[in-house]
């Protein structure tokens, strides 16, 4: 197969998308991580419930004749809203209570969690799949480049920029995020200097489940369909991403997700699908082996 | 005389006269096998097809029988297990059997018919789908009323190089047993065809975030249609995918994809998609009559392969009747040239031993409905 260009891009654009929703839900993974050092594996639920949510109140609205960008909108704000309190919510019940057991409680406690919240959409709702509308209007100025794009891809590239941005922006410039770096660098400390430590863990749940809830909004539009078990690979996937990445380190969220999504892309295009995660796991071992800690990750000594 | 001789002088005389009975009945009646699992954890595949054989022959026998000879049955119990249904093959031949409605399950099915062909019987499953049970050819003396697992992979090939005339060909699968089985299916039935090469074949990942690269790909290998086996979520995202990038390949799939919901799911999409899926057989009287018989005799809905076993007892019956004698030879060929009306349409068998026009058809989907492909 002679060099193609537009497949190579077609291609890179497919990782692309991949990537950003991984990068999404990576986020709320590697931010929990940061901060209680608890792998929280209820997050892919989160993104699940988001596109529940998303669907129902898009369901209610077409039904009063909105129009679609207003709808995805409004949907998207309420599958945040609802999302985020889904996220504390589980914070205060299933891991507070939790935190200063040992860090294996807390992780079965996780696990718990994302097994109830599964079961619960499934009997609320329905195990069928469901259709998602598409609201994202097809650009007319996407045209000339729409063998190549969508622009449900382009929603999805220019959203996830513009979340990095204003996350980095929390982190760095307010008051919150500083006190969230002061926590994930010695929670007493940041106790005994004055941080409510309890709110800065909760602002950090609702933050990561209200990313990941966007990304289940976009992805639920892009792809046309839905069900209660989409969380647990994706979830699975974004959590890849982040050890990939560097877990604790949001940067690195966002990095080990984009050459997550572009190793399966690519190897689907250019090799099989059949070994997609069978790569894509390689991929995993490969770095971790020189790099132990993730592409970006800190290297720590083992308190033994 | 005391007491001893008399016992003994009743028991020689009952069997004196049961094996009187035994004769007499051997020489003027058709004897009928029926082998499956009729106890233990298969029973129910069994069950229903002894009951077709008995409403069916009951029926027939009514009418005079066959030649002007009453139908018997010989029912035997294989328990679904090859090491017992050969015990259950030697004791039918034994017994004088003349034709077979069996074996149930293919392993067992597999292990009795040697015996069968050795002893020159016919056995004829509704329930073995073994491919190879026919297409090996080790076993003339078999036929089924059944499609074989391998039926739909055909069906699918012969409908995208027939009627889409595709030259280029993706095969698709979503690593399943089912999908995988069938795509690979399809792909060889492909490479035995000149008219169409296999221009991608791959399996994806069932419930992966999203399909864009595989659907580059199909793109790029420019296939004119695409057969996927597996289920319709996988399906319909491919489906959409592909439509909104604006590919009209063709999408052909199984029964897996025949389902409401993937109409459902892929909405506008969905349209124009192919499907195949078992022939709708309630438009047809006979096999409304024959669930209706069995709700009269047995108080309740048949059981599976009812209406396969039924289809079979009958085409073995007439068989019998036009051959006009239970020898081997006549009976390969009445089977093979003459149709015969039953609950799942008109059937006759070709020369491996396959009943043409049961299983399978074509669908797809019009105005958000799935509508036989005539």
């Amino acid at each position: 197969m002679s060099w193609d260009f537009d497949y190579f891009m077609e291609l890179f654009l497919a990782g692309l998308t991949r990537g950003s929703i991984y990068a999404l839900i990576a986020l709320g993974y590697t931010m929990v991580y940061g901060i209680i050092e608890l792998i929280n594996f209820a997050h892919g639920e989160i993104y699940m419930i988001g596109a529940f949510t998303a669907l129902i109140v898009t369901g209610v609205l077409t039904l009063m004749g909105w129009n679609s960008v207003a709808i995805l909108f409004i949907a998207a704000g309420v599958a945040v809203v609802y999302s985020s309190a889904y996220g504390y919510t589980v914070e205060k019940i299933a891991y507070k209570p939790l935190r200063n057991a040992p860090r294996l409680s807390a992780l079965i406690s996780a696990i718990g969690m994302s097994l109830f919240l599964q079961n619960y959409v499934l009997l609320a709702q329905t195990s069928d799949f469901l259709p998602f509308p598409a609201l994202i209007p097809e650009f007319e100025w996407l045209r000339p480049w729409e063998h190549i794009v969508r622009s449900s891809q382009v929603v999805i590239y220019v959203t996830t920029a513009i979340v990095m941005i204003l996350l980095t922006f929390l982190i760095k410039f307010t008051r919150i995020g500083k006190a969230m770096r002061a926590v994930s660098q010695d929670k007493e400390m940041a106790m005994l200097v004055g941080v409510d430590v309890n709110r800065v863990i909760s602002v950090t749940f609702i933050v990561g489940s209200a990313t990941a809830a966007i990304g289940g909004v976009l992805i639920a539009s892009h792809i046309g369909q839905i069900n209660f078990y989409i969380g647990f690979i994706a979830g699975i996937k974004a959590f890849v991403a982040a050890v990939l990445g560097g877990i604790g380190s949001i940067p690195g969220a966002v990095l080990g997700s984009l050459v997550l999504g572009w190793t399966e892309s690519f190897f689907t295009g250019y090799i099989s699908s059949d070994y997609e995660d069978v790569f894509a796991f390689l991929f995993l071992v490969f770095i971790l082996i020189f790099r132990p800690s993730g592409i970006l990750g800190r290297a720590e000594s083992e308190k033994v | 005389m005391d007491m001893r001789k008399t016992f003994t002088v009743v028991i020689v005389g009952v069997f004196l006269v049961f094996s009187l009975v035994g004769i007499s009945a051997a020489a003027d009646t058709i004897k009928l096998g029926v082998a499956g699992p009729h106890s233990g954890d298969l029973a129910s595949y069994g069950i229903p097809s002894v009951h077709a054989a008995e409403i069916v022959v009951k029926k027939i026998n009514a009418k005079g029988g066959v030649m002007g000879k009453q139908v018997e049955l010989l029912v035997e119990d294989d328990v679904c297990k090859p090491e017992i249904a050969t015990n259950t093959a030697t004791k039918l031949v034994s017994e004088g059997v003349d034709v077979v409605l069996g074996h149930i399950c293919s392993g067992a099915t597999k292990a009795a018919l040697g015996i069968y062909k050795d002893a020159k019987k016919i056995a004829m499953s509704p329930s073995a789908t073994n491919p190879a049970l026919t297409q090996s050819g080790d076993y003339p003396n078999f036929y089924r009323t059944i499609a074989s697992d391998d039926a739909q992979a055909q069906l699918e090939v012969d409908f995208a190089l027939n009627n889409l005339k595709a030259k280029k060909i993706a095969v698709l699968h979503d690593k399943g047993d089912y999908g995988k089985g069938l795509a690979e299916f399809a792909k060889s039935f492909l490479e035995k065809d000149p008219r169409a090469e296999v221009v991608l074949f791959e399996g994806v990942t069932p419930g992966a975030v999203d399909y864009s690269a595989v659907v580059q790909k199909i793109k790029q290998s420019g296939a004119d249609a695409v057969i996927f086996g597996g289920y319709h979520p996988e399906a319909s995202k491919i489906v959409t995918q592909m439509r909104k990038k604006k590919m009209k390949t063709a999408f052909v799939s199984d029964d897996g994809v025949k389902d409401d919901t993937f109409i459902k799911v892929a909405g506008q999409y969905a349209e124009g998609v192919y499907a195949t899926g078992p022939k709708d057989l309630s438009s047809n009287p006979m096999y409304n009559e024959a669930v209706e018989e069995h709700r009269k005799a047995y108080g309740d809905d048949p059981g599976a392969f009812y209406p396969q076993a039924y289809a079979a007892t009958l085409a073995l019956l007439n068989a019998i009747e036009k051959a006009g004698s239970t020898d081997y030879d006549a009976l390969r060929k009445a089977l093979q040239t003459n149709d015969v009306d039953t609950p799942l349409g008109k059937i006759r068998f070709d020369a491996k031993g396959d009943a043409t026009g049961v299983g399978f058809s074509v669908y797809q989907v019009k105005n958000g409905k799935y509508v036989e492909v005539k």
